[in-house]
């Protein structure tokens, strides 16, 4: 489904991404850990669009699609979905309003019919309850005066309502006390099919007791130094980044 | 010849002396033509008029007082709203009466020449200072204005609204609609002014409204400007507090060329609250200037003025925003805030907020800030699927919707909604 190839970026003259390869296949949840300045909310970055970084070689694609020569929406219209560590508030623009319009920007896109009031309602409705938020909050202008979990699990409502064949957590466990973790976790889970993926990006280990990732991989100045299965997720909780660190270091010098 | 235009209305004003309506208000307009004698027209030399250039909508040759030619359909096109409201028609600057619906209860509205001549002739244009020579000439032609008089205890839910109708079609028309609002003890009104020219030619209208709000008086006003582009629209608004009173005023620009608001209020009692909103939509060659001005006379009074601008294309827009607060105005609180957004490179803006403080009690406080769109947020909206354009547009509505929010009136937020909707398209 996604597949990245030799992937460099860089933002201002400062390279982050240094060759990042990586395949997903449909159906696959894959975990990208590592420390601090990594690359990981980069390589979220650079798969949704953000205008600040420069791609300087290297492809991505997502489903033979190149992805690199598409606009943010058009990313997300072929199924892209980002869930930011830190959701934008947006006054004066209710999520309703912003997520009907988004659904059928999307629809239009690949050519469907435009989704009726009705339609809309109940969808919204049925997402509702799968990730567990309240219509109030979905009223209320774009995140503004949010909790952090609020904010999350908007995003999940988000994710919800949109279907991504690829969806992209950065950081989305960051900020969450134990029970809205649980909530946006299971939320996520439940929008699992075998025909869409998703990557979570994350520097804990404790989001991934929730989503339990097919594989790990740990990036580290701007690359994949390991991957591996979720025992690897666990070692590193037990023994941190430094060994991984040492090796990789080891290896370039 | 810039000339030109001041010569031709000292002119007509010396001829309109010999007719019989020149008796209305003789005194007061005869100071206010030698005002402006002695001033003419504002030109950017004027510390005011900086970057408000009249010279090019001066410098055109303008049918004055012209008779209308609108046929029935005309007016009924013209004066179309989807608001429950009185109206109150001006044509080519003259308010006309009979195209008026003007059965209102609690209120009178009435010409100049047949109202209370006691009311006009204490409260038109009393002491104004005539250091606006725009003022000073719409009041030396104003003998066909119109009286709107709130009764005292009266509360006149219906709007009343104010079109000012230019027949523009075969000649450049130049107006003067002038208006007295006096709201007596404990009455209410909201009152809505809408400039709307029919034709192609340049429509240069000079409009001025004086308001009073006696004690207990509540005075809701709306301006919209949405007229067409050749349309020159120069708004002068007193509102003047004399007992304790409330005034809401929200000034929306969407359309026409250049506009230019003056907007004084004064606090002249105690307790007093005022209110000002401002949204200007600018796109293409549009130029809109609000002066604001809050004369806080006396203590314990409140004013709050939110003006929000978005410009587009070669745009250009100016906000001055005075606040005074007069020596005696102690436990004064007035905040201010004007905040615009560029969408494009070309479009410009200069805001300028000045307090004057001499009263040593007092809470102010004021911020201007120019900027674009947020990038952060436009990036989370496309990255849902959201259009560039579109993207956009929710942003700025959102923008708009921050001023539209304060609309008290139901019926008229919505129809305000629905023509910034039309404008963003």
């Amino acid at each position: 489904m996604l597949s990245i190839k030799n992937l460099h970026a860089r933002i201002e003259e400062k390279e982050i991404l240094r060759g990042i390869n990586l395949e997903v296949k449909a159906g696959e949840v894959h975990a990208i850990m590592g420390p601090n300045g990594s690359g990981k909310s980069t390589l979220a970055s650079v798969l949704a669009g953000r205008s600040d970084y420069e791609v300087t070689s290297g492809s991505v694609t997502l489903n033979g699609k190149d992805l690199l020569d598409l606009s943010p929406e058009d990313r997300a219209r072929e199924g892209v979905f980002l869930a930011f560590q830190y959701p934008i508030e947006i006054p004066g623009v209710s999520t309703i309003n912003f997520m009907k319009t988004a659904v059928n920007e999307i629809r239009e896109y690949r050519g469907q019919e435009t989704m009726d009031a009705v339609s809309f309602l109940k969808l919204m409705k049925e997402k509702m309850k799968l990730v567990e938020i309240d219509e109030s909050l979905l009223k209320r202008a774009l995140n503004e005066g949010f909790s952090g979990g609020e904010k999350k699990r908007n995003e999940i409502f988000q994710m919800a309502m949109l279907e991504p064949s690829l969806a992209i957590l950065d950081e989305t466990d960051s900020g969450l006390d134990i029970d809205a973790l649980r909530i946006v976790a299971n939320g996520v889970n439940k929008l699992k099919t075998p025909n869409n993926a998703t990557i979570v990006v994350t520097h804990y280990q404790r989001l991934l007791d929730y989503i339990i990732p097919d594989f790990v991989h740990v990036l580290y100045k701007g690359r994949i130094v390991k991957s591996g299965t979720k025992e690897l997720a666990l070692e590193l909780e037990e023994k941190g980044y430094d060994w991984i660190k040492a090796e990789a270091d080891a290896q370039t010098v | 010849m810039t000339t030109e235009l001041k010569e031709s209305l000292i002119q007509h004003f010396n001829t309109l002396e010999k007719t019989p309506s020149s008796a209305l208000l003789v005194d007061t307009r005869k100071e206010a033509i030698s005002a402006f004698q002695e001033l003419g027209f504002p030109t950017t030399k004027h510390e005011e008029w900086k970057y408000t250039n009249l010279k090019n909508t001066i410098a055109k040759t303008y049918a004055i007082e012209s008779a209308a030619t609108f046929s029935a359909e005309d007016i009924k096109t013209l004066t179309a709203l989807p608001i429950d409201c009185y109206k109150v028609i001006f044509v080519n600057g003259i308010f006309s009466p009979s195209l008026s619906t003007i059965d209102a209860a609690g209120v009178t509205i009435e010409p100049f020449q047949t109202s209370n001549q006691e009311v006009v002739k204490n409260y038109f244009a009393k002491n104004l200072p005539y250091n606006d020579s725009m003022v000073a000439l719409n009041v030396a032609f104003a003998t066909a204005g119109t009286l709107i008089h709130v009764k005292a205890k009266q509360h006149v839910a219906k709007p009343i609204v104010c079109f000012y109708l230019s027949d523009v079609r075969s000649a450049n028309v130049f107006a003067q609609p002038s208006v007295l609002v006096v709201v007596e003890e404990a009455a209410s009104a909201t009152v809505v002014e809408l400039n709307r020219s029919l034709g192609s030619n340049t429509a240069f209208t000079n409009a001025f409204t004086h308001a009073i709000l006696k004690k207990e008086a509540y005075l809701e006003q709306y301006k919209i400007q949405n007229d067409i582009d050749n349309s020159n629209f120069v708004h002068n608004s007193q509102i003047v507090h004399e007992g304790k009173s409330n005034s809401y005023t929200t000034t929306i620009t969407l359309n026409g060329g250049l506009v230019r608001n003056n907007l004084n209020i004064t606090l002249g009692a105690e307790h007093c609250e005022a209110y000002l909103n401002g949204l200007y939509l600018e796109k293409g060659a549009q130029h809109v200037d609000n002066h604001t001005l809050v004369d806080h006379a006396m203590p314990n009074c409140y004013s709050n003025e939110l003006y929000k601008g978005i410009l587009d294309g070669k745009s250009t827009g100016v906000f001055n925003g005075k606040i005074w607060v007069r020596k005696d105005a102690q436990k004064t609180n007035a905040f201010q805030s004007n905040k615009n957004i560029l969408l494009s490179k070309e479009a410009s803006v200069h805001t300028k907020p000045q307090l004057e403080i001499f009263a040593d009690d007092v809470k102010c406080s004021h911020g201007a800030t120019t900027g674009q769109l947020d990038p952060e947020a436009m990036f989370y909206l496309r990255a849902r699927g959201v259009g560039e354009d579109k993207a956009k547009k929710m942003l700025v509505h959102a923008i708009a919707f921050d001023v539209l929010d304060k609309v008290k009136h139901d019926e008229l937020r919505a129809y305000l909604e629905q023509e910034i909707e039309e404008r963003l398209k």
